[in-house]
């Protein structure tokens, strides 16, 4: 009887600290490794904060509430846009985090400012998402962009890291001018910096023998690769979010081809690429977010435990956690979830989170800078992901060349 | 350049020769528009990882199984699925369609939208006219080449394969004849899906595994049939290396251009139809049947 009493009881009261919970929507293709890492990175910060009592909102402890939504973005934009409106109309949820692919998230950032929820970015570069918060601030201004940085940034960053593998491959080559083949998949996202590219490889000293732009779902490039060794290029500059990541890293092993490539490679970030690639794709280097360097105080520390409790390691996504821990702190400060005295917290704030020290500018994007904002880069070698650029970081490798 | 296209175009021709081939014999000797028969080789891709990678079981006997395993699936969809509505082509086309989704979301739900791979089963490259070519790809050649002759010989060598051209040359006649049309209808099946599943198992190796994979070759191997001429398996043939030509000299010429390379190839189907309805060794539409 006791036991019956005591189940009413829960029952009746459950409600009663649900109401008292911050309800954050996770929202990402839950089918997929990039959904899953935000979903991941939101369950870490979310056991974090309830073990610890909840967020301090004024002098009362609230916990943390997630609520999963499968956006199934990379298939569908419409299906995103119903994930978003139905967590904010039916879930009642306080804010949102998450999205990966732009053409989607430049969506949902339309439903979430119309109902005035702070959206925060986990996944999305296209620049335009920023330039929306400045052209209209009024309406877009619940949007931060977490990770990772806008395009025009990405850029800034590839150009770093180029200039230091550039400088090695004119050692191992005792040529002055290396040949860069370009390959980007024909997507929305890499038309700038393909352009960039053009513009700023011979000032830099590099010929572009070419630029390939296979489909984003293309499984094979053999015969652009045939092309690319037809014309001797030195390093294959590479703009890749698609399967066609896999391909190319794989079959430009199995040519044992001499080329390096770098840029940015999706499929690279993850653990599973080696497998997908059959071992084949030593020396493929993309730029990255987390490895077990010290890039900020927490780093370290968080992947270590992501890696004990998931079995890999986390992508760039998983900053979910920190869009988490930077809406406590603010939450916190402010003593209120009211959305407007929150985003001028943010606004003003510098938060050190896992994979970024986190300041942002008018666009609500994160300030770009080496070894704050810039993140990673990291070469698999004999199968492991190896991090080695920004050098001054502590924890990073040398950068490999195959043998000549 | 022009070595890089021919041998690139051979190659490639014949990954897509191994599909097309199956493809055209369900489409053109059954008359069955089996759409979700790229899915079948989705399946057969995921069987033969699982059994590598999951149960350590070797190339060889995860091969048989994997084509096995799916062929046996597919006399079950066609008796549950196919068989009941085949009088009506446009309800099998999308009883196909629906099929193939189907199969698209189980994988999606089993093994997630991660990109899976599998070694390939010969290591190593040859260089040919200056040109690296992987072992594993003159083995998918070989295997084309070889499925190519087992096709020919099965439909014109065998009673069997007699029937089922007889059956599909005319069904009313063959059934007063005596044959058993569904049965015909069957082996067509097996026989079609068993090819898919062989180009599941051989190609594997030199793609990538994901729920999606059937769609791409769907609407090549679409192109291909089409372009060669409905139920030829020459034809098949044909435009296989048609296709890949065109996508090679799209790549080679045209660098920046290369995402278009499917597109252009199409847009050589669209004009090969328009100059010759019937495609390159098909049967003019209206003498059919």
């Amino acid at each position: 009887m006791s036991r019956i009493i005591l189940g009413i009881a829960l029952a009746l009261a459950a409600p009663l600290v649900l109401a008292q919970s911050i309800k954050i929507a996770i929202l990402g293709p839950m089918a997929f490794v990039q959904g899953e890492n935000h979903w991941s990175g939101a369950e870490m910060a979310r056991d974090e904060i309830n073990k610890a009592g909840g967020i301090n909102v004024g002098g009362k402890k609230r916990m943390i509430e997630l609520v999963r939504a499968d956006t199934n973005e990379i298939q569908s934009v419409p299906d995103a846009t119903n994930a978003i409106e139905r967590v904010i109309t039916r879930d009642k949820v306080d804010f949102l985090i998450g999205g990966f692919r732009s053409e989607a998230v430049l969506a949902m950032q339309e439903v979430a400012m119309d109902y005035k929820k702070i959206f925060l970015g986990a996944g999305a570069a296209d620049a335009k998402l920023g330039e929306n918060v400045e052209k209209n601030y009024d309406r877009y201004k619940y949007w931060f962009r977490v990770t990772p940085t806008k395009a025009p940034d990405l850029f800034r960053t590839l150009m770093a890291v180029l200039g230091d593998i550039g400088n090695q491959v004119r050692t191992a080559t005792k040529t002055e001018t290396p040949k860069v083949a370009i390959v980007a998949e024909k997507a929305a996202w890499t038309e700038a910096i393909v352009k960039g590219l053009q513009a700023t490889l011979p000032k830099m000293k590099m010929d572009v023998v070419g630029t390939w732009q296979p489909s984003a779902v293309a499984t094979d490039v053999t015969a652009e690769l045939s092309a690319i060794e037809r014309a001797n290029a030195d390093i294959v500059f590479t703009l890749l979010s698609g399967p066609v990541g896999i391909s190319l890293g794989r079959q430009m092993g199995e040519r044992n081809m001499k080329a390096v490539a770098f840029g940015i490679n999706v499929e690279g970030q993850k653990d599973e690429f080696w497998q997908a690639s059959a071992g084949k794709a030593n020396y493929v280097a993309t730029l990255d977010t987390y490895a077990e360097v010290e890039y900020t105080p927490k780093t370290v520390a968080f992947v270590q435990a992501f890696k004990k409790r998931y079995g890999k390691a986390p992508t760039y996504n998983a900053a979910s956690y920190d869009a988490i821990m930077l809406l406590k702190d603010a939450i916190e400060k402010e003593g209120t979830i009211n959305a407007d005295k929150i985003v001028a917290h943010i606004e003003k704030v510098e938060h050190v989170g896992t994979g970024a020290v986190a300041t942002f500018d008018k666009r609500h994007d994160l300030v770009w800078a080496i070894g704050k904002t810039s993140g990673i880069a990291v070469q698999w070698q004999d199968g492991k992901k190896v991090p080695f650029w920004p050098p001054q970081v502590k924890g990073m490798q040398p950068y490999k060349m195959p043998a000549r | 350049m022009l070595q890089d296209i021919l041998v690139t175009g051979l190659v490639n021709g014949g990954v897509y020769a191994l599909l097309a081939i199956g493809f055209s014999l369900i489409f053109g000797v059954a008359r069955i528009v089996n759409i979700a028969h790229t899915a079948f080789y989705m399946l057969a891709a995921y069987c033969f990882y699982t059994l590598l990678t999951r149960f350590g079981i070797g190339f060889s006997l995860a091969g048989v199984i994997s084509v096995l395993a799916v062929t046996l699936l597919s006399l079950l969809c066609y008796r549950l699925v196919i068989e009941p509505v085949r009088e009506h082509e446009s309800a099998v086309l999308i009883s196909t369609i629906a099929l193939g989704l189907i199969f698209q979301e189980l994988m999606l739900a089993s093994y997630g939208g991660n990109f899976l791979g599998v070694p390939s089963t010969i290591e190593g490259v040859v260089r040919v006219l200056g040109v690296s070519i992987p072992y594993q790809r003159l083995l998918i050649l070989a295997v084309a080449a070889v499925m190519l002759a087992a096709t020919w010989f099965f439909l014109y060598r065998t009673r069997v394969g007699l029937a089922i051209r007889a059956t599909a040359n005319d069904l009313e006649v063959a059934n007063l004849m005596g044959m058993n049309v569904h049965r015909m209808a069957m082996v067509t099946v097996a026989f079609s899906v068993g090819l898919a599943a062989i180009a599941g198992v051989v190609a594997t190796p030199v793609t990538s595994i994901h729920p999606f994979m059937w769609l791409d070759p769907l609407v090549t191997m679409l192109a291909i049939v089409v372009l060669g001429g409905l139920g030829s398996l020459k034809g098949s043939i044909i435009g296989a290396l048609v296709i890949a030509y065109v996508e090679a000299i799209t790549v080679f010429t045209l660098p920046e251009g290369a995402h278009l390379k499917g597109a252009v190839a199409l847009g050589i189907m669209v004009a090969v139809l328009l100059a010759r309805p019937e495609g390159l060794f098909g049967v003019a539409f209206e003498e059919e049947r």
